[in-house]
């Protein structure tokens, strides 16, 4: 058997807590080609570039097939594209090129996002999401030991994301059911072709059919009787432009749903365990709580939620950091390595709350920029500056955690934490 | 002591006692104050600016100031760091004695400097007709106060206003008349708004654009008299066809006059278009001699750009102020080899009529145009601008995440027209002349590109052409 190119031992389950030595590994070839005609881009300068690159396009649909046959004597390449699985919907804007992602991106975001469209949504949801925190953490109360996934990292963001689209939480544990199975199905490295993997795939289109299938109804029913939230605001719009198709629209509330909360889960969990392992940057925030703000930076630099992303490739032949990514080609972003880039970041292995010049690529850049970001920043600066400030004497029980398989939205599935007790 | 010690020695000396003088007290003379002490310069620090404001912002004047959005004492510039300086505000510098090295101040006191930044930037040109630019109602807009007294007089409201000259500001400021649901005349003596700095060819589009909006566009004309009332008020402007317009509001907006006068006698060369220097902003004297104790920063400076043919180019963007400042002071405070070039693309932004326009290089310098991305029609696009099959500048239309790419085209040294886009490209991607009032002719010389990303890597490279 040939050996495991740096990505492809990165993606590897036994390496997902700590994948950055094969990230360091892998930025000795920027833009590194794998053994399945992938081009996988690791350094911060590189995948700044393709992401203003208009010869790179985000949509799925136009890169059907990998670009090459593997490598001679490679290792089996993944038995089936795998951007398959995810693309069996409509497209929505994550997965659409301009124009349609602009038109589609621009009809949804007064709904959603800040200034200059509507400019106090956000931070009116403010009282909101403080309420839900200190409510999480008063359940702790009396508790010795806590998990900062399924107790705190995981209600808020389901709740508040439910409460921005308009939908029931009620269908909380069904969709939260489709979401994980679908991320488990989800395998980019070496243990795709697994008999095991295989299966889970068929469960996971199941899942994304189901769930589309709950998105669709749930519009439907805004369509007969309009509701609160963006969703239904979307379906019963009489804007300048067109309106967005109902599949396409389905499509999108359903990527809402699951990159609203999926990877805020992540993030506030990643900070719980980051701080947990840095008792000195633990210590300084709840002297300083003002450094809220700059920390949840460090923090998304630190361990990105979205560690790559997957479904670019390349329209024409693009010649980069000595290479050239030939027409075709799948390309893969590796944010998370990006973001320990030290040619980009002095010292990037080192957890600095007040870093300066600390432009990190944890929402993307350029057009793809993390739709949710204000509402995410919002979220995790709540939740971690109240966790800091409440929870007494918060230590690890398990270092590292149990991970979720997904490599993608890499986070940790539980992080017990021994507590004294939490303060008012 | 080895020579290299001593290099080393002056240099160490110069930051822990030196005397440094900054002459304007506005975004390259704070950037700088702000650099010279992040660079451990720890000896004596004078700013002198003759506005009695502390550093402000000047942008958003004309957009969110003029709109009513933002006080206009609501603009002040964030500070980096603490810059530990005697700030000597409202007081003008009115002469540069270089023999005995001091700034000479219009209150009659004299400041000594081992090493003096010039950033005192540019002014707004006038109405000409002194007695006409008098009358009550007439306005430019430059400073924190014009902008107050300017959006006073919107929020009145006046019956129309009358924006002369459609560049970037005049064009701005008819944008926010018409958000304000202001009746608003511009008169225009090129063939379209934004001509001068975009070409014809988006000029017109910018004229569509503005007409969309209600604007009573009138290009290819001149003003050639405001007339008041007999309180002194302005009530009609007469235009260069004989026709009047009613305006009780007029906005001058003919460009700018660089703060140049002061340093009248003082042997730099200091003109027109502002105090020549080199690309790491050392002045240069009349005779061309770079001087070794004078820099230079921001709209007043004017200096050789390698992508540019090293063109003497005067940048009149926040960008080239804020980077040239930084430039200029690290400079200030080292001695060669490790000077650092300035080296910016130029780049700026305006928002007029909902649409945020952008554009980096230097698009005067093209002589082609193409469009290469998104749509006219709805005015969302990029276009590119070619000079003798070289990619030398951009422009987009509410396409801005994309600057980047034709950023880096341009510091390649790209080919013209650009490699197609793979998405959402224009039915006719033919490039066509792009217009500008004074087509350049062409020299044969080799391509120059710009290497390195972060600013201390910033340096050019020649290479053979290939095309
Ligand atoms: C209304 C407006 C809108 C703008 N919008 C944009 C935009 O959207 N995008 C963009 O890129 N750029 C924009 N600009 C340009 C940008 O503001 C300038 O490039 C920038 O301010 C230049 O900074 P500076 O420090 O070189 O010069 P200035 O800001 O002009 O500062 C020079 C200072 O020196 C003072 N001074 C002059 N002479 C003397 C003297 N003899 N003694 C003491 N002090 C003196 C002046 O009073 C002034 O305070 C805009 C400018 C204006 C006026």
């Amino acid at each position: 058997m040939v050996e495991e190119t740096p990505w492809q031992q990165a993606l590897r389950y036994a390496n997902r807590a700590n994948p950055y030595p094969f990230y360091e590994e892998l930025r000795k070839t920027p833009v590194a080609r794998q053994p399945d005609g992938t081009y996988v881009v690791s350094t911060y300068r590189e995948i700044v570039t393709l992401l203003h690159d208009p010869r790179v396009s985000s949509d799925p649909r136009k890169c059907p097939v990998p670009a090459a046959a593997p490598a001679e004597g490679a290792v089996e390449a993944e038995a089936e594209p795998i951007t398959e699985a995810v693309i069996s919907l409509e497209p929505n804007i994550i997965t659409q090129d301009p124009p349609e992602h602009d038109r589609d991106r621009r009809m949804m975001t007064p709904h959603f996002v800040g200034p200059p469209h509507s400019p106090h949504l956000i931070s009116d949801l403010e009282p909101e999401i403080r309420r839900i925190v200190a409510g999480l953490l008063d359940d702790m109360q009396g508790k010795t030991r806590i998990d900062a996934v399924d107790d705190f990292a995981y209600p808020l963001p389901v709740t508040v994301i439910c409460k921005v689209l308009g939908v029931p939480l009620e269908d909380e544990s069904r969709f939260h059911r489709w979401i994980e199975t679908a991320l488990d199905a989800l395998d980019f490295g070496p243990e795709a072709a697994s008999e095991e993997m295989q299966s889970r795939l068929a469960g996971g289109r199941q899942a994304v059919q189901e769930f589309g299938q709950f998105a669709a109804d749930l519009l439907d029913r805004y369509a007969r009787q309009p509701g609160p939230g963006m969703l239904s605001a979307l379906v019963n719009e009489d804007g300048p432009e067109e309106r967005m198709s109902q599949g396409v629209l389905a499509s999108n509330a359903l990527l809402l749903i699951f990159a609203g909360h999926e990877t805020t889960v992540n993030l506030i969990a990643h900070s719980v365990l980051t701080l947990l392992r840095h008792p000195d940057a633990l210590e300084r925030l709840r002297h300083r709580p003002e450094l809220i703000v700059p920390a949840v930076e460090e923090l998304l630099r630190f361990e990105s939620s979205v560690q790559f992303w997957h479904t670019r490739s390349a329209l024409e032949d693009i010649d980069i950091a000595g290479t050239t990514i030939p027409k075709g080609a799948p390309i893969f972003l590796a944010y998370g390595s990006a973001n320990r880039d030290p040619e980009r970041f002095t010292d990037p292995d080192v957890l600095d709350l007040e870093r300066r010049d600390n432009q990190h690529l944890g929402f993307s850049q350029g057009i793809h920029f993390c739709f949710g970001a204000p509402l995410a920043r919002l979220e995790v600066q709540i939740a971690v500056g109240e966790f800091v400030r409440r929870v007494q004497n918060p230590r690890l029980v398990e270092d590292p955690p149990p991970y979720r398989h997904n490599q993608i939205f890499r986070g940790p599935r539980h992080v017990l934490v021994d507590i004294d007790g939490i303060r008012d | 002591m080895t020579l290299r010690a001593t290099v080393a020695e002056l240099v160490r000396e110069f930051r822990a006692s030196g005397r440094i003088v900054i002459v304007g007290a506005s975004l390259a003379g704070l950037r700088a104050a702000e650099t010279l002490r992040e660079e451990g310069f720890t000896g004596s620090l004078t700013i002198i600016g003759d506005e009695a404001y502390e550093p402000y912002d000047r942008p958003p004047l004309s957009k969110q100031v003029l709109k009513g959005w933002v006080p206009a004492d609501h603009t002040k510039l964030p500070r980096m760091r603490e810059v530990d300086a005697d700030w000597r505000l409202g007081v003008a510098a009115v002469g540069l004695d270089r023999d005995t090295k001091q700034v000479r101040l219009a209150d009659g006191e004299q400041v000594p400097y081992d090493r003096l930044l010039i950033a005192t930037g540019t002014r707004a040109r006038q109405w000409p007709n002194l007695a006409e630019a008098a009358l009550h109602g007439v306005h430019t807009i430059r400073s924190r106060d014009d902008a107050e007294q300017l959006q006073k007089a919107l929020a009145e409201p006046p019956s129309r206003v009358l924006v002369i000259g459609a560049g970037f500001i005049g064009s701005e400021v008819a944008s926010v008349c018409r958000e304000l649901d202001i009746p608003v005349t511009v008169v225009e003596r090129g063939s379209a708004p934004l001509v001068g700095a975009l070409g014809g060819v988006i000029g017109e589009i910018a004229a569509q654009m503005q007409r969309d909006h209600g604007v009573d566009l009138r290009c290819g004309l001149g003003v050639s008299s405001l007339e008041g009332d007999s309180e002194g008020h302005v009530r009609r402007a007469r235009l260069s066809d004989g026709t009047t317009v009613d305006a009780d509001v007029v906005v001058a907006s003919l460009g700018s006059i660089r703060n140049v006068e002061w340093l009248e006698g003082s042997g730099l060369a200091a003109g027109f278009w502002g105090v020549g220097c080199d690309a790491g902003g050392r002045a240069f004297d009349i005779n061309g001699v770079v001087t070794d104790s004078i820099y230079v920063a921001g709209d007043v400076a004017r200096a050789p750009h390698v992508l540019y043919e090293y063109q003497f180019l005067a940048m009149e963007h926040w960008d080239n102020a804020v980077f040239g400042a930084e430039v200029a002071a690290h400079n200030m405070v080292n001695l060669e080899p490790h000077y650092r070039p300035h080296l910016l693309l130029p780049g700026f932004w305006s928002g007029q009529f909902g649409v945020n326009i952008k554009s980096v290089g230097v698009p005067p310098f093209g002589d082609e145009i193409v469009f290469t991305q998104g749509s006219v029609a709805d005015r969302r696009f990029a276009a590119a601008y070619g000079h003798r099959g070289r990619i030398v500048a951009a422009v987009t239309f509410d396409h801005g995440k994309w600057l980047e790419y034709y950023g880096k085209l341009i510091e390649q040294s790209g080919p013209f027209p650009p490699p197609p886009v793979g998405w959402d490209q224009p039915p006719d991607m033919k490039p066509v002349p792009a217009e500008f009032p004074d087509p350049r002719v062409p020299t044969a010389i080799p391509d120059v590109v710009l290497t390195g990303h972060a600013p201390s890597e910033r340096t050019a490279e020649f290479r053979p052409r290939r095309h």
